[in-house]
């Protein structure tokens, strides 16, 4: 059986090299339809783990809150009053901490380097989830006397700091600010508005109002919840509380802003769902204008060779044999579509995602199944005209043409 | 079962068509074959001969009557079944060569034989073994189109050697050959039967019609007369 089926197999390919380029043009739509949704599915999945990293970072269950402009004027900033009202006052509430930043040269060991200072508390390291590589965090001692010790991005200790010394208890300073590494943080990326989140120095947050902004002013406020509560609920209250503490009539509106990380996510969830509804949208027309190619090509070559066909029937083929035969062409011509489809995808999906900077997610599933969707389809749309050869008469096509 | 004559038709006729278009071919042919014969079927064109030829060779079947071949009763058999058969026991000459244009001699020579499932080393050596005996070895890797067309009849000719079957089925294998290219294939034909093989050959030559045994003869649709007896390889009459 063997010899046959090679014999068969070798036949397709040798009928496509001869037609090389018809071969081409047909499995245009197979080709097109295999790169568009691989290409798409991959960078697809490239940008939501972008996202969903930038996310992560702000940690679950968080919502942010930022003053915004209202009518005129600037924005009014939070005070840490605001931030412990929201703490004790709504229920579901696990931890709201400010932040107050600023930005600073760093110097150490007769090196500079320009970062960013964050004026942060413990509670806020642990609502955004955010853990250390080494050392510990601020103390409540530190934090309420504004102490002068500070928490090292990656980026900043590779900077400035010797390479494999340990920087924990190393003086160093900030702008005109002394301080006392107590920890490295680990490596989070780029945080959600685009900034370097590991070029970044922590200090308590009221060691920075104190020497950096200069006032007692933060510049946002993290709000951990209960993942058992409704977050509507609790950013509804959250409203009414601000709204309340910040004088706002009704039909004024609100001059600060909350974002909701679960619900950021959730508009990526339908994001990506929109995205595989097009992805799938896309597959089917494609597919279903490569296969009428497909079968279009076939029944010409059909036709072209019902001489052959019918020596082959006289010679004793059985009708099966003959339709294995133009199955299998079908079969193979939709593979190599395929194939060359996948190796497209991989080069748009390579180079499309370096473009955009998002990570390069080959995902081994969805070329598996384009790839057995073409065949799929050579079986498919090969079905009725290798059924149609194997049905001539062979007396019929032994006198055609 | 040996006893039996190779091929036996009883009653045969073939009608094309329904209704008040129906035609019948085949009017009731009846017709004995035995084994090792070389029979030349003539008669005016429209006679019948190519539809008797095609049921013998089972690639039709007759609308009434009985074939027998070895004793089967060939109108009885599904299509699959009568291909198994062609495969088996039969090979086909055609007027028109009928070679695969795109493949060399010696691949159109092994094809009956993948339809047996034999091994690629098999196919070669029994196709190269055919080539050899219609003389064409030196051929083997050119394809159809540069050969003449009594090096192509040639080829088919080997083709339906090469499997080395009971009876050779050949309508007018030399009606698009000169005379000399048709002689030599009737020298060929002629060996062929010598050695044992089955032939039956339709042609409108008398002339390559003497190097038959038996000649029937057909008009309108059936069997008008035999010859028999004529000496296998020995053309009666001389040339020109
Ligand atoms: N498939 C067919 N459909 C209709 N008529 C046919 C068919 N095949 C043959 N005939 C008719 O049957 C008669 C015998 O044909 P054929 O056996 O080919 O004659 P010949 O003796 O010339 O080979 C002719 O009149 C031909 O027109
Ligand atoms: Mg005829």
């Amino acid at each position: 059986m063997f010899g046959i089926m090679g014999a068969t197999l070798l036949l397709s390919l040798r009928e496509i090299r001869r037609h090389l380029l018809r071969s081409f043009l047909t499995t245009l739509g197979i080709i097109i339809g295999v790169a568009a949704v691989i290409t798409m599915v991959t960078l697809g999945k490239g940008v939501t783990a972008s996202i969903q990293d930038q996310i992560s970072s702000l940690g679950s269950n968080v919502f942010i809150v930022f003053p915004v402009r209202a009518e005129r004027g600037t924005p009014r900033p939070f005070k840490q009053d605001d931030v412990d009202q929201v703490a004790q006052q709504i229920a579901g509430v696990v931890v709201a901490a400010g932040a107050a930043n600023s930005s600073a040269t760093a110097f150490h060991n007769g090196q500079n380097w320009t970062t960013s200072v964050n004026g942060v508390n413990d509670s806020f390291l642990q609502a955004q989830s955010i853990s250390l590589t080494q050392g510990r965090m601020f103390t409540p001692a530190e934090e309420t006397a504004g102490q002068n010790v500070c928490i090292l991005g990656p980026k900043v200790l590779a900077a400035i700091f010797v390479p494999g010394v340990s920087p924990l208890g190393e003086e160093m300073r900030l702008n005109s600010v002394p301080c006392r590494v107590i920890g490295v943080l680990e490596e989070r990326g780029e945080g959600g508005g685009g900034q370097d989140q590991d070029n970044v120095v922590m200090m308590p947050l009221k060691t920075v109002q104190r020497r950096f902004t200069g006032n007692d002013k933060l510049q946002y406020f993290v709000v951990k919840y209960d993942a058992s509560y409704d977050s509507k609920v609790i950013q509804n209250s959250l409203v009414d509380l601000l709204r309340q503490r910040r004088f706002l009539q009704d039909g004024q509106d609100n001059d600060f802003n909350i974002v909701d990380t679960a619900q950021v996510n959730q508009a990526l969830g339908a994001a990506t769902g929109a995205l595989t509804a097009m992805v799938a949208a896309i597959a089917a027309i494609s597919l279903l204008v490569g296969g009428i190619g497909i079968m279009n090509i076939m029944l010409v070559s059909v036709t072209e060779r019902t001489r052959e066909i019918g020596i082959r029937l006289a010679i004793g083929a059985l009708a099966r044999e003959v339709q294995l035969q133009f199955l299998t062409e079908a079969v193979v011509l939709c593979c190599l579509g395929g194939m060359v489809g996948i190796a497209l995808a991989f080069g748009l999906s390579y180079g499309l995602s370096a473009a955009v900077d998002v990570p390069f997610a080959f995902d081994p599933t969805i070329n598996v199944m384009s790839f057995l969707f073409s065949a799929a389809m050579g079986i498919i749309f090969g079905y009725y005209p290798a059924r149609r050869a194997s049905r001539l008469d062979p007396i019929d096509a032994l006198r055609h043409e | 079962m040996t006893d039996a004559p190779l091929i036996e038709l009883e009653g045969i006729t073939k009608t094309f068509g329904t209704g008040p278009a129906a035609f019948q071919a085949l009017k009731g042919v009846d017709m004995t074959i035995d084994r090792g014969d070389f029979v030349a079927v003539m008669g005016p064109s429209g006679s019948g001969k190519s539809t008797t030829m095609n049921i013998l060779g089972c690639l039709d079947i007759p609308t009434t009557g009985i074939f027998r071949f070895r004793g089967m009763e060939v109108q009885a058999l599904t299509r699959d079944q009568r291909s198994l058969l062609r495969r088996r026991y039969l090979g086909f000459v055609f007027q028109g060569f009928n070679l695969l244009s795109r493949t060399s001699a010696l691949e159109n020579v092994e094809l009956p034989l993948l339809y047996r499932g034999e091994s690629k080393a098999r196919r070669r050596e029994a196709g190269l073994r055919a080539l050899d005996m219609v003389g064409l070895v030196p051929w083997a890797d050119h394809s159809p189109a540069e050969l003449s067309g009594g090096q192509q009849q040639r080829v088919a000719i080997a083709r339906a050697l090469v499997t080395e079957p009971d009876v050779l089925l050949a309508d007018e294998p030399t009606g698009n050959l000169d005379t000399e290219r048709s002689i030599e294939i009737m020298q060929l034909l002629s060996e062929l039967n010598a050695g044992g093989i089955t032939i039956l050959m339709v042609t409108h030559e008398q002339e390559m019609a003497s190097f038959a045994r038996t000649i029937v003869h057909f008009r309108d649709g059936v069997v008008e007369r035999v010859e028999t007896g004529h000496r296998a390889g020995t053309p009666v009459g001389g040339r020109g």
